[in-house]
């Protein structure tokens, strides 16, 4: 039964998949008037102008791009024109190390929070004001006081990945049950040893959480710092080939980034998975 | 019409007292008497020299006329002799020529893919850098604030920016005041006004109320230069229309998506939506002021001050790059060779159609105008006073401003000044000259005067 709804899933994804694939086609197949040009006139100009073509293209035309951009992903011809391998290897760099500091910040600093009913009040507003700002409003105040426009986006990475592993961090520390933490105390467990003996078990599904989260969003602002800073990084890629006008490549490129948005995820949920458990 | 390519002013014989003047009509009515100069120039010293002479020279007489009648009255070479024993021409162009081995080799220079950064990206590929002993990287930016925080940041040791923008950011405009220096123009003309091809019969501006319209930069020769002609037009371009700033390539995107009528932007954008289908290039930028500036190469003050060798070797490397720019018979090699995905990543007959000329227009002629992107690396200060006239006529800057000053500090006439005050020469004073837009002539000694004469202004 279970093996036959999976499989009935996969075939209903298969076909939405074909459907949206066609209508894509068709969509974009059709060609456009044409004005009759002079043929000397029409060597200047773009397929474009001279058969219609639709500036959209069809799903043909990016598979045979997507392939070979796949087909040598590591390629370095200077440094604005690297294989699309290397760039995607830049913004996982930039985000692991960004999102690596904010966890280093986070966590200890969210047990401060969960632990301590004052803190929690005192950095509360702090948390509160700073937490909705967009990760990219950063920006300008990173280059400007930073003056490293790499350092600037894994800044801009670390601050935007550190807000719900802060929060789920203080909220996974101070619901832990408190049971747990008496017997703690009976057993005269000292502050250090009880967060990491009883605190961190039993709150670290929730700190899993935050961080998945978390990697999440860093993954999604990567890409805007990316356009924003240039030099490499796949959100770089995408800004270049919009400079270049050319579509086929910024799909490819928004494939490609959720495809790896979707392992980070992956990642975090086998981890998220290991550390749970059942009351 | 022209349609021959020609050197550029500042790689003409000084002393020729017939080289046609750059303002007003074409360049090349003395093409005949120019060819064994031109041969002459062939090798690279005889440039430097005539680059280090054209602005003794025209320090001397910053006046066109003067000049011209100095060299009328006493002849060429007794001009030579008589400037010589007052300044020493050979120990001047020798100083600007020695090359002390630079003392930072790796160096990286940040650019805007357009084809106004042609003789800096092209120094590369084509080997200006190397053959100055340089090892540069040319870095694609994303846009005009990011290089401008880059090359603040001391990310960049150099950049291409918009001539305005080093004026700016000298003073302080739209970012902190660094001192900021200009010391070579990098290309004059080739930008151009496209319109939305659904404005094909709306060509008179008077006609254009409520339009939306595109420049690169709040701090851009576009910007002053289309608010310049809207309001020659009679339109108040704070009003009757509406200016926005817009990345370059998204100019293309916005136009076929009828988000905006039009755009004055650099090339290859007005190429790409005729290529492309969406535009038509209504006039160039060329007709409203030829020979007028738009790109520059820029670097702090700092690293020009600490890194004189290096700084020279680059410098001498970006005007060979861009004398080998001016000549048309280069043109082909050099759209070829800054195309690619590296550089400005754009098909190679979009470049073709910009550099050398002859083009497409998107309403199904070929037109063909030599001149219509050119190099010259003079930075004439009048330049730098114009801009400023235009940035106070538009609010940019308000109250009293030293343009005589800050034109001179900012747009460094040729290196001379600085590599001559090295050796122990007094160098020369701020090189003007008159010219005219849309047929009204500037003044650069009267910037005041030229602002109150304009009907349409915010001061």
């Amino acid at each position: 039964m279970d093996l036959s709804l999976r499989f009935k899933a996969h075939i209903v994804t298969l076909l939405v998949l074909v459907a949206l694939l066609l209508a894509w086609q068709l969509a974009v197949g059709g060609r456009g008037s044409v004005v009759k040009m002079d043929p000397e006139y029409a060597k200047l100009m773009g397929a474009n102008a001279t058969q219609g073509k639709s500036a959209m293209p069809g799903p043909l035309e990016v598979g045979t791009k997507l392939w070979q951009l796949l087909s040598d992903p590591f390629y370095d011809r200077g440094p604005n024109d690297k294989g699309i391998g290397i760039q995607l290897a830049y913004s996982v760099a930039r985000v692991s190390l960004g999102y690596l500091l904010a966890a280093l910040v986070a966590i200890p600093l969210g047990f401060l929070i969960g632990m301590s009913p004052l803190m929690n009040r005192a950095l509360d507003p702090f948390i509160q004001v700073l937490k909705p700002i967009s990760p990219l409003a950063w920006m300008p105040l990173a280059l400007y006081t930073i003056k490293d426009s790499s350092l600037s986006a894994i800044f801009v990475i670390f601050i935007c990945s550190l807000w719900p592993m802060l929060i789920n961090t203080a909220f996974g520390v101070s619901t832990v049950r408190k049971d747990w933490i008496n017997v703690a105390k009976t057993l005269e467990l000292s502050p250090g040893r009880t967060a990491r003996s009883v605190i961190l078990p039993a709150a670290a599904p929730t700190i899993l959480t935050g961080m998945r989260i978390s990697i999440g969003i860093a993954w999604l602002v990567i890409v805007a710092a990316e356009m924003l800073v240039g030099g490499t990084g796949i959100g770089y890629f995408v800004w270049n080939e919009w400079n270049n006008l050319s579509i086929t490549n910024v799909i490819n490129s928004i494939l490609l980034i959720g495809l790896v948005g979707m392992i980070l995820d992956q990642l975090m949920g086998r981890i998220q998975r290991a550390v749970s458990y059942a009351e | 019409m022209c349609v021959t390519g020609e050197e550029s002013v500042s790689f003409k014989n000084p002393f020729d007292a017939t080289t046609p003047l750059r303002t007003g009509g074409c360049r090349c009515g003395h093409h005949a008497s120019q060819a064994d100069h031109d041969s002459e120039m062939r090798s690279r010293d005889e440039r430097l020299t005539r680059v280090v002479q054209s602005a003794v020279v025209r320090a001397i007489f910053p006046h066109d006329a003067a000049r011209r009648a100095f060299l009328a009255t006493v002849g060429t070479s007794t001009a030579i002799a008589a400037i010589a024993s007052v300044f020493p021409l050979a120990t001047a162009t020798e100083v600007f020529a020695q090359s002390a081995a630079p003392e930072k080799k790796d160096l990286k220079i940040g650019f805007i893919p357009i084809t106004c950064a042609t003789p800096i990206i092209m120094a590369k590929p084509l080997g200006f850098y190397e053959k100055q002993g340089l090892n540069v990287d040319v870095i694609k930016t994303a846009g005009w604030a990011v290089i401008r925080d880059k090359t603040i940041n001391k990310e960049y040791d150099a950049a291409h920016m918009l001539a305005p923008m080093p004026l700016a950011i000298s003073m302080g405009i739209g970012s902190n005041p660094v001192p900021y220096a200009m010391p070579a123009v990098e290309n004059i003309n080739g930008q151009a006004i496209t319109l939305s091809m659904k404005h094909k019969d709306r060509r008179d501006p008077k006609d254009w109320k409520g339009f939306k319209l595109a420049v690169p930069f709040d701090y851009s020769m576009h910007n002053y230069l289309l608010r310049y002609y809207l309001a020659e037009a009679g339109l108040d371009p704070d009003t009757d229309v509406q200016i926005r700033s817009v990345p370059p390539p998204e100019m293309v995107a916005n136009l076929r998506a009828d988000n905006i009528d039009g755009f004055l932007g650099p090339d290859p954008f007005n190429q790409r939506a005729v290529y492309d289908g969406v535009g038509f290039i209504h006039i160039l930028s060329k007709e409203l002021w030829d020979g007028h500036p738009c790109c520059a190469f820029a670097a702090s003050k700092e690293f020009i001050t600490t890194l004189p060798n290096t700084y020279a070797a680059l410098l001498r490397a970006v005007i060979e790059a861009t004398a080998f720019a001016s000549k048309a018979e280069n043109r082909k090699q050099i759209a070829s060779a800054v195309a690619p995905a590296n550089y400005l990543n754009q098909p190679e007959i979009v470049l073709e159609q910009i550099l050398t000329g002859t083009y497409a227009d998107g309403l199904g002629q070929i037109k063909k105008d030599a001149n219509r992107v050119d190099f010259d690396p003079f930075p004439w200060h009048s330049f730098a006073v114009w801009i400023l006239t235009q940035m106070k006529r538009w609010g940019q800057i308000k109250g009293e401003v030293d343009y005589k000053s800050i034109a001179e500090q900012v747009y460094l006439a040729t290196d001379t000044a600085r590599l001559m005050k090295d050796a122990g020469l007094v160098p020369p004073t701020a090189t003007t000259k008159t010219f005219s837009v849309m047929g009204k002539v500037f003044d650069p000694s009267t910037p005041e005067e030229y602002i109150s004469g304009f009907k349409i202004k915010r001061t």
